[in-house]
């Protein structure tokens, strides 16, 4: 047996194993994208009808006599008036069978606790429209909602379902004459959180997120990129410098609730800053950021190529030039794509900001860093909490929203990461 | 001495400072370095250099002079410290923390390495081409200009554009760069980002060249125009290049040191070295039997 046919024998076992190891490496990668396919088609198909509103259509009386206001009533008289009554008589007037309390009760409640505010601000926009009758659709109760999309079935028996004989009938009358209707989710986008699902929308919980980023952006960024540059390329290599090494890496090692206890220990209750703002939300953030900033900037620096350092030292700039002029930007797109994987990070958190009270149910929209409010994550978590069959959309819907912010981070990511790489 | 260098940093001014301590090392001795390692109009004079990396010794008690306006090859052995040597001479071994220098290094009778010298001034008048081409990641045009605009060299842009073409003219460079002044230097080919590299550390008008195996990376055509051009700058800048090509050193030269094991052994004219060696280890080193 010469080499020739050594080598030839084990030619087959090495071929043997490169295709175990590539069929594997493909198993595992169908098995991840499986997943992930189940994953979002579970939530796609749970959130779609968050997405959809319910309409009903009724035809209202804005007289005088039962607003007890006219076109020239100023805006807070127009804000007291009651507006329940000329959607009540509305519906009395489409089904005037109904004489019983109870049915009366239950009649009102094909449309949602909404609809008056929706028509009062239509009114305090238009005050022309007192006097007139108007043709308006408004938002159906979650109830109704849930019968039009399916998610209540209509088949059951009656002691089984939500939904009892009458109000199915009534809907399906107003169904029948096309007064019910469907359309875009734009209130989802516009609102605030309720208790009533079909009034709750996400953009409270948007803007909470928005401002805590923002503030941790604005604090964690530069303090960890001055850092991570110090410690790279100003820092003597000494026994105190690994100290704070080391204690960089642990930082980044600890559970993200501790921070939580921080901020509510220091920033609320000793500094006494606003409970459930985005401020403390973004400082607490921050710290957690931190510590992923620092190390992502740092190898970032560390990339950099030291004949860059020494062309430009060798010209006569000082060190900081050479920092500022050279390495930081060749180091940028490392430092940004780790910037955004911490912010990425920082959105998605929901333990720390359960401390610092951003748990709280809050109906305003946050007009600013310091108005309490709550974040993405957390409506999640809150709406998932919630009995009512119509926050399990919400809740999916909400998940939706997260994971587009998500993607449209990393996005950026990938983008600046390809604008600012230049190659040498 | 490079006036807008000095207005640009604010640096004071260097003051003259006794000159009898550096006298009377100009008499010294040298009974283990073979040759003339001294000279009379010394640009550069190293006096007893030891260089330590920690507690490693790369460089031995090395007293060597660069006379003006000559090109002085280093040869030697790998390892032999002649890479290390060169970097003391306008401090980039500053930064590396474990290094050490002791000894007299002057330029022009002052001494780099007292506490007072700036080591940003000194590289502004000591200019330094490396031996892998290192063009910043910007434009030729940006490349050339960077020093002369850290410097504030120049009062206005027009100055800068012809000190930049004119910098770029005696690499020997314009003529095939001048219509994408604004291109990447990165773009160029090995060859001209490495005269792009000259360029852009003649734009700061140093008094001294020092080049670290500036052609090892390139093809002999490159090479040629590499060591036609050193030829020409040694009108008008000082020149010390470590090279591993004996070749080299002859052509470009006028005189030669050998290094081996940190130690200088043997300093002469180029033509005196290549064909008549006194050294014994220089002499096995250009006949090719070690390096």
């Amino acid at each position: 047996m010469n080499n020739t046919d050594i080598v030839k024998q084990s030619l087959k076992k090495r071929y043997f194993k490169e295709r175990l190891f590539k069929t594997m490496g493909m198993l595992s990668i169908v098995t991840a994208i499986l997943f992930l396919l189940l994953l979002l088609t579970d939530i796609f198909t749970k959130a779609w009808p968050a997405f959809i509103q319910t309409r009903v259509e009724l035809t209202v009386d804005l007289n005088e006599a039962d607003l007890g206001i006219d076109a020239q009533s100023d805006e807070q008289a127009i804000m007291s008036a009651d507006f329940r009554k000329p959607i009540r008589a509305a519906l009395l007037n489409t089904f005037p069978e109904v004489t019983k309390r109870k049915q009366k009760r239950e009649l009102y409640s094909l449309t949602s606790m909404g609809a008056e505010f929706q028509l009062r601000d239509m009114v305090i926009e238009n005050p022309q429209l007192i006097g007139t009758q108007q043709t308006i659709q408004f938002m159906a109760d979650d109830d109704v909602d849930a019968v039009i999309k399916g998610t209540i079935d209509r088949l059951l028996p009656e002691s089984d379902r939500r939904v009892k004989n009458d109000k199915l009938g009534w809907i399906e009358t107003l169904e029948a004459s096309g007064q019910i209707t469907t359309g875009f989710n734009w209130h989802f986008f516009a609102a605030g959180d309720s208790r009533e699902p079909e009034m709750a929308g996400i953009k409270g919980a948007i803007l909470g997120s928005l401002y805590t980023l923002l503030v941790t952006l604005a604090l964690s960024f530069p303090v960890a990129v001055a850092a991570a540059i110090y410690l790279e390329e100003f820092a003597p290599k000494n026994r105190f410098i690994d100290f704070i090494e080391i204690n960089i890496n642990n930082l980044a090692a600890v559970p993200s609730i501790v921070f939580g206890l921080l901020g509510l220990a220091v920033f609320i209750n000793f500094f006494s800053m606003p409970r459930s703002a985005p401020i403390v939300g973004g400082i607490v953030l921050s710290l957690m950021t931190l510590p992923t900033i620092i190390i992502a900037s740092r190898s970032a620096i560390k990339a950099v190529p030291p004949s860059l350092r020494e062309a430009a030292l060798g010209l006569g700039a000082s060190k900081m030039q050479s920092v500022f002029h050279h390495v930081l930007p060749a180091a940028l797109p490392g430092i940004l794509t780790g910037t955004i994987i911490g912010m990425a990070q920082a959105l998605g958190e929901t333990a720390p900001l359960l401390m610092i009270g951003m748990v709280a149910f809050i109906v305003d929209i946050p007009q600013s860093v310091t108005d309490p409010s709550t974040v993405l994550p957390i409506q999640v978590f809150l709406w998932a909490d919630s009995p009512e069959r119509g926050f399990l959309e919400k809740t999916s819907a909400a998940i939706m929203v997260l994971l587009f912010f998500l993607i449209a981070m990393n996005a950026i990511a990938i983008y600046l990461r390809k604008k600012f790489e230049k190659k040498w | 001495m490079n006036e807008a260098v000095l207005n640009g940093l604010n640096e004071p001014t260097m003051k003259v400072q006794s000159n009898r301590e550096t006298e009377d090392s100009l008499n010294i001795e040298y009974t283990d370095t073979v040759g003339q390692p001294l000279c009379d109009d010394p640009k550069i004079s190293t006096r007893n250099v030891d260089v330590f990396y920690a507690d490693n010794q790369a460089i031995h008690d090395v007293s060597l002079d660069i006379g003006a306006h000559q090109v002085i090859a280093l040869i030697g052995p790998s390892g032999c410290g002649k890479s290390t040597y060169l970097r003391t001479l306008n401090r980039m071994n500053d930064t590396i923390d474990i290094c050490r220098v002791k000894g007299q290094i002057l330029l022009d009778g002052h001494d780099i390495y007292q506490k007072k010298q700036d080591p940003v001034l000194l590289r502004a008048r000591v200019g330094m081409v490396f031996q892998k081409p290192n063009p910043f990641p910007k434009s030729i045009y940006d490349n050339v200009a960077y020093g002369p605009r850290i410097h504030g060299l120049t009062r206005n842009k027009a100055e800068l554009d012809d000190l930049v073409e004119d910098s770029l003219i005696k690499a020997g460079l314009f003529q095939e760069v001048k219509d994408r002044l604004h291109a990447p230097g990165t773009g160029l080919s090995g060859g001209q980002q490495q005269r792009l590299c000259i360029a852009r550390t003649i734009a700061v008008q140093p008094e001294v060249i020092l080049m670290d195996e500036p052609a090892s990376a390139l093809d002999p055509i490159a090479t040629a125009k590499i060591e036609e051009l050193i030829n020409e700058l040694k009108e008008n800048f000082t020149i010390v290049i470590v090279t591993h090509s004996m070749q080299q050193a002859a052509r470009v030269s006028q005189r030669t040191a050998y290094f081996h094991m940190g130690r200088l052994i043997e300093v002469g004219e180029t033509d005196q070295i290549f064909t008549n060696p006194s050294h014994e280890l220089t002499e096995k080193y250009i006949t090719g039997r070690f390096g």
